[in-house]
């Protein structure tokens, strides 16, 4: 009972101090648009531990963040091992080479409108798909190791990545165009001087889809065949054995690789687009 | 209708790249089957058998639409060995995920946008929340509903295609719920309009476009999110369990068929989103 009351207690006591920061003049503060998410973080934290603690919730329905933790800390060579193998082996080397290949394509395709209206639709479509179930395809193709995952990202990235860049290309207007051609720009000129850099927003938003979708796509593929470790092989096997602490670790390390993934690609964005209205608020 | 022709090269270029893949992955065993006979194919007999193997490495299209033929036109729809009836699995999962994941976006935005501590609070965790790996979690969600006593196999799958499909509604809905201009508001204001009559006559009104668009995008990524959940936990109805048993036991083109199908039933899905856009923008005169 203590537990609940003081949950209660401390989600009021956040609750009131996050709605005093989110008055303004204080919510144009940098601080203070840092500090209300991450005290709402807390807050779930803290009501998840109290509630699972409170109301005798059994660990293998949902351990509590401490053991979570705890669980982590005394893994981290067992995750440090499965990150670099699904992460930077299946994901990122997917992502590269995904990423590369739709660039390369969407550049070749760049010449002709009429490629440019069949492959817009089409790919529009095929980024809807369910594509992560050609894993268990590409597994049996590349084998168990990493290069299968790595093949898994390469077709998910691609449509997406595809579609944003050649949609991004065409994005500039006849008048800018016609500039170019008054300075008797080449192809390749206005290609690099203008279209690409204007393309570069679409581009980057194609790439932001694409974190998330690599990360899936490699442990994904892992639930149909992998070595013995990998964050998807860790998951699948210990969901199996009820030790959910260990789960929650490894979500944690996705969550975490995800976000940082994510951040990294949209800093980029900021120092690329930094041009952009979305950009300079 | 200018787009018909070129989609449609498109289309061939992609059908005639399979064909070329299918030669060239299954001849391999074509040809070591020859050798272990002792004989030596011409390369019309290669391409001949290439296209009819029965465990092709990858089947040729004509395969997979006489698979697809067999398994739906031929089989009873009760029957487990009909597409359609895992079809109907998977789309009764996606639409109840569908379901909850719109109520859940479309909630959130509406808090978002009337309360400033939801908007710096809540916004940037659903951002990160899209970050996770979802299908990290989808494993745990089965077993801990099994240990919880529900067996019911829908409800994780929905739980999962919400947990997908709730983003790009929500975000759809923020923006859309915002895009009425300030000369627009004041003027309801003018009018002294409650928070509630300018939600209903102003607001909802004009996010209905970003609604069907983002309804879109979310009901495909609903059916992504039940695939994915039938596919790591052992499912046995569904196209995902369909993937997954032609994986394990069967021949890869019950993969392929399943993957068509499951094609098939994301544009059918969008299209009708897309065909409910076009009948309520129109009545609502807001066709372009």
């Amino acid at each position: 009972m203590t537990w609940l009351v003081s949950v209660f207690v401390f989600w009021a006591a956040a609750f009131w101090l996050n709605r005093q920061l989110a008055k303004p003049p204080v919510d144009q503060q940098r601080w203070a648009r840092i500090a209300v998410p991450v005290i709402f973080g807390i807050t779930i934290l803290v009501v998840w531990e109290g509630l699972v603690r409170g109301l005798n919730v059994s660990p293998i329905i949902l351990p509590p963040p401490t053991a979570i933790a705890a669980k982590f800390a005394a893994s981290t060579d067992i995750l440090w091992k499965d990150f670099v193998q699904t992460v930077i082996k299946g994901a990122l080397s997917g992502y590269l080479i995904g990423c590369a290949a739709a660039f390369v394509t969407a550049i070749l395709v760049d010449r002709s409108l009429f490629l440019q209206r069949g492959l817009l639709p089409i790919g529009n479509f095929v980024a809807a798909l369910p594509i992560v179930g050609i894993a268990p395809i590409l597994v049996k193709w590349y084998g168990f190791g990493w290069e299968s995952k790595s093949a898994v990202v390469v077709v998910m990235v691609f449509f997406p990545v595809l579609i944003n860049t050649v949609q991004g290309l065409r994005d500039t207007t006849a008048m800018q165009r016609d500039l170019m051609q008054t300075y008797a720009a080449s192809y390749w000129q206005s290609l690099f001087k203008l279209r690409l850099p204007a393309a570069m927003p679409f581009i980057f938003n194609g790439l932001k889809i694409g974190t998330t979708l690599a990360l899936i796509g490699a442990i994904v593929a892992e639930y149909f065949g992998s070595p013995i470790y990998g964050m998807g092989f860790r998951i699948q096997s210990e969901a199996g054995r009820l030790s959910l602490d260990m789960v929650w670790a490894e979500i944690a390390v996705a969550a975490l690789s995800g976000s940082v993934f994510y951040g990294l690609v949209a800093l980029m964005e900021k120092l690329v687009t930094f041009w952009h209205p979305s950009q300079r608020s | 209708m200018k787009s018909v022709f070129p989609i449609l090269t498109v289309v061939a270029a992609i059908i005639a790249i399979w064909y070329a893949g299918a030669v060239w992955m299954n001849s391999q065993w074509t040809l070591d089957q020859a050798r272990r006979a002792g004989v030596e194919l011409t390369l019309p007999e290669i391409i001949r058998d290439t296209m009819n193997q029965e465990r092709a490495t990858l089947p040729a299209p004509h395969q997979v639409v006489a698979e697809i033929w067999k398994t739906t036109a031929e089989k009873k729809i009760t029957s487990k060995r009909s597409l359609i009836f895992h079809s109907w699995i998977t789309l009764h999962a996606t639409l109840w995920g569908f379901a909850l994941g719109a109520l859940i976006g479309l909630t959130l935005a509406i808090f978002i946008v009337y309360s400033r501590v939801m908007d710096m609070s809540v916004m940037p965790w659903a951002i990160i929340s899209q970050t996770v790996p979802i299908v990290a979690i989808a494993p745990m969600i089965i077993v801990v509903m099994s240990s919880m006593g529900i067996q019911e196999r829908l409800v994780p799958k929905a739980i999962i295609a919400a947990y997908l499909c709730y983003f790009p509604i929500l975000v759809g809905m923020v923006k859309g719920l915002r895009s009425p201009d300030a000369m627009q508001l004041d003027l309801m204001k003018t009018y002294n309009a409650s928070n509630r009559q300018s939600f209903w006559k102003l607001r909802l009104p004009s996010s209905m476009p970003y609604l069907f668009t983002s309804m879109k995008i979310g009901i495909a990524a609903a059916l992504v999110g039940t695939i994915v959940g039938e596919l790591p936990t052992g499912a046995l109805r569904g196209l995902g369990a369909r993937i997954l048993i032609g994986d394990q036991f069967g021949p890869p083109i019950r993969i392929w068929s399943a993957l068509i199908m499951a094609s098939i039933l994301a544009g059918g899905l969008v299209a009708i989103v897309g065909l409910i856009q076009r009948i309520t923008l129109k009545r609502m005169g807001m066709n372009q």
